[in-house]
């Protein structure tokens, strides 16, 4: 099959009308921005509806609405705009209603800039709304990646009728790449008995609603969505390992600061070094089981976590690794990227460090 | 092979899409191949930059501190990127507008007058292919006719003659190359 460039966030829209999706809404702001214009152009062309909302609060709730009638809905933002969002997510995790929810992050708090970041890892994988919901966190670390996850989160949006949210960063959204449009593995997704896109007939009412005043009621909810996330947690979590079996420093990182990693591995290999990369593809659910397993080995002397942050997956790290080994971090934050050097430098001196 | 190519100068000399013309002419010839853009507040007239790599292998990080090849479209961006180009690579001067030469002397330099020779041919947009051509013929990373063709690709109906102006900017381009 033919490579072909594609720029990040159209390579999103695309792959999103590609896997069905019928109902887009949206708000501007960078560095996603390519995701709506091409949404406004393409979803027409299927018979699709585009609508740029009034706000962000607007648009998470007109998905909430599409998604109630059956249809695939997204939307999609960057962090400030993410936020704004938060308590529909919220609300359609409660209305257990399936939709795709993309973040093309960039550095904050605040407006912040519009340079890349990984700085809402906290707010997606912990949830920015209320309650006890989680949401399916798929981190792609290049164009390719992004295209078949944000295809296949349509379908686990689906099956578990939940937000699935696709973490990317501004490097992500902006770069181009060559991809191809292979076929993604269809998964089984049952039918959208449950959707209120009129009676017709049938002898009950479907009703969507975050509301279940009756706290026995509310509880028994609850304990069905820890049996959901639970589910999800078996068999839906992912990750991939570079030469992680047998190695001395294990980088872990995601999107696009995994592959800078990947680099970095690649560099300290050639001086000798035995360097590895784990690499979660989802955050939420966390490879903690794996991770823990490779930080156990003998060989490892220390775990070195990469990131657009102050340290967020760093946590998940440190509850995986449970302390069996030293757990180190290296960070660039506010819109800044790590480099291939300083990613080689520091596990050289963490090396020296605890050895 | 492996490069790494920062290419700068103002909003408006074209500066993106030299950096794409060689991501699409690498793809088309099997390479791997990403573009990064500097997306910050920039402005019509403002810099900008790209970085681009080609690389036979799987491009692991897209960005780079070190490139392999600067192609310095305005006197700004020879002064900013210059200290960090590879010693043994190449430095690419747009010297219509640069009257500066290259410091380095561990870099080979290359001095193409992009805009007097866009000039000549009759037409200023061109002065980004004019670099393009100077590019392909000192490197060997990628094959003239591949841009050709996606000049082909790219200019169809009443556009067609660009073809031909293209052709010859990237011919003059590569002729900076001689002597």
């Amino acid at each position: 099959m033919a490579k072909e460039l594609w720029k990040g966030n159209e390579a999103i829209a695309e792959a999103a009308v590609r896997a069905g999706c019928k109902c887009f809404f949206g708000y501007p702001i960078t560095p996603q921005n390519e995701i709506p214009e091409y949404m406004s152009m393409r979803l027409p062309q299927v018979g699709g509806v585009f609508v740029q909302s009034e706000s962000e609060l607007a648009a998470i709730n007109m998905v909430y609405g599409a998604s109630a009638s059956g249809v695939r809905a997204m939307t999609s933002s960057s962090s400030p705009g993410v936020s704004l969002k938060q308590e529909g997510i919220s609300a359609l995790s409660s209305g257990e209603l399936p939709a795709v929810v993309v973040n093309v992050m960039r550095g904050g708090p605040g407006l912040g800039t519009i340079q890349p970041s990984q700085c809402d890892y906290f707010q997606a994988t912990r949830g920015g709304g209320n309650g006890d919901y989680r949401t399916i966190v798929l981190a792609p670390c290049n164009i390719q990646e992004a295209v078949d996850m944000t295809q296949e989160a349509f379908d686990l949006a689906d099956i578990y009728r939940m937000p699935v949210m696709i973490l990317a960063d501004g490097m992500i959204g902006q770069m181009m790449e060559p991809i191809e449009w292979h076929p993604i593995p269809k998964r089984e997704v049952p039918p959208k008995d449950w959707a209120a896109s009129g009676r017709r007939g049938r002898a009950h009412s479907n009703f969507i609603t975050s509301l279940r005043i009756d706290a026995p009621d509310c509880e028994r909810f609850n304990r069905a969505l820890e049996q959901k996330y639970k589910t999800i947690a078996e068999k839906e979590t992912r990750w991939e390992e570079k030469d992680a079996e047998g190695c001395e420093i294990l980088i872990t990182a995601y999107g696009t600061p995994s592959r800078i990693a990947l680099s970095a591995v690649e560099e300290l290999e050639a001086k000798g070094v035995k360097a590895g990369l784990f690499r979660p593809q989802t955050v939420w659910p966390f490879p903690s089981a794996r991770l823990a397993e490779l930080a156990a080995q003998p060989s490892v002397m220390a775990v070195l976590v990469v990131e657009m942050s102050l340290g967020q997956m760093l946590e998940d790290v440190q509850l995986a690794v449970q302390g069996v080994k030293p757990v180190r971090f290296h960070g660039r934050v506010g819109g800044m990227v790590p480099s291939v050097e300083d990613i080689a430098e520091q596990a050289g001196m963490i090396l020296r460090e605890v050895r | 092979m492996k490069k790494q190519i920062t290419i700068s100068g103002f909003g408006g000399q074209g500066v993106m899409s030299i950096g794409k013309s060689l991501v699409e002419a690498a793809v088309a010839e099997g390479l791997h191949a990403t573009w990064v853009p500097s997306y910050g507040p920039e402005m019509r007239g403002g810099t900008a930059n790209c970085e681009v790599v080609l690389s036979e292998e799987p491009v692991g990080s897209p960005v780079f501190t070190y490139p392999t090849e600067l192609i310095a479209m305005n006197l700004p961006s020879l002064h900013k990127f210059e200290p960090n180009v590879t010693p043994g690579g190449i430095i690419f001067v747009n010297s219509s507008i640069i009257s500066e030469k290259v410091k380095r002397t561990d870099v080979k330099a290359v001095y193409v007058p992009c805009d007097t020779i866009a000039d000549e041919l009759g037409n200023k947009k061109v002065a980004n292919m004019v670099m393009l051509g100077a590019y392909i013929a000192a490197t060997g990373a990628l094959k003239q006719e591949t841009i050709r063709q996606m000049l082909i690709h790219m200019f169809t109906g009443p556009k067609a003659k660009l073809v031909d102006l293209n052709m010859q900017a990237l011919e003059r381009g590569a002729a900076c190359l001689e002597g």
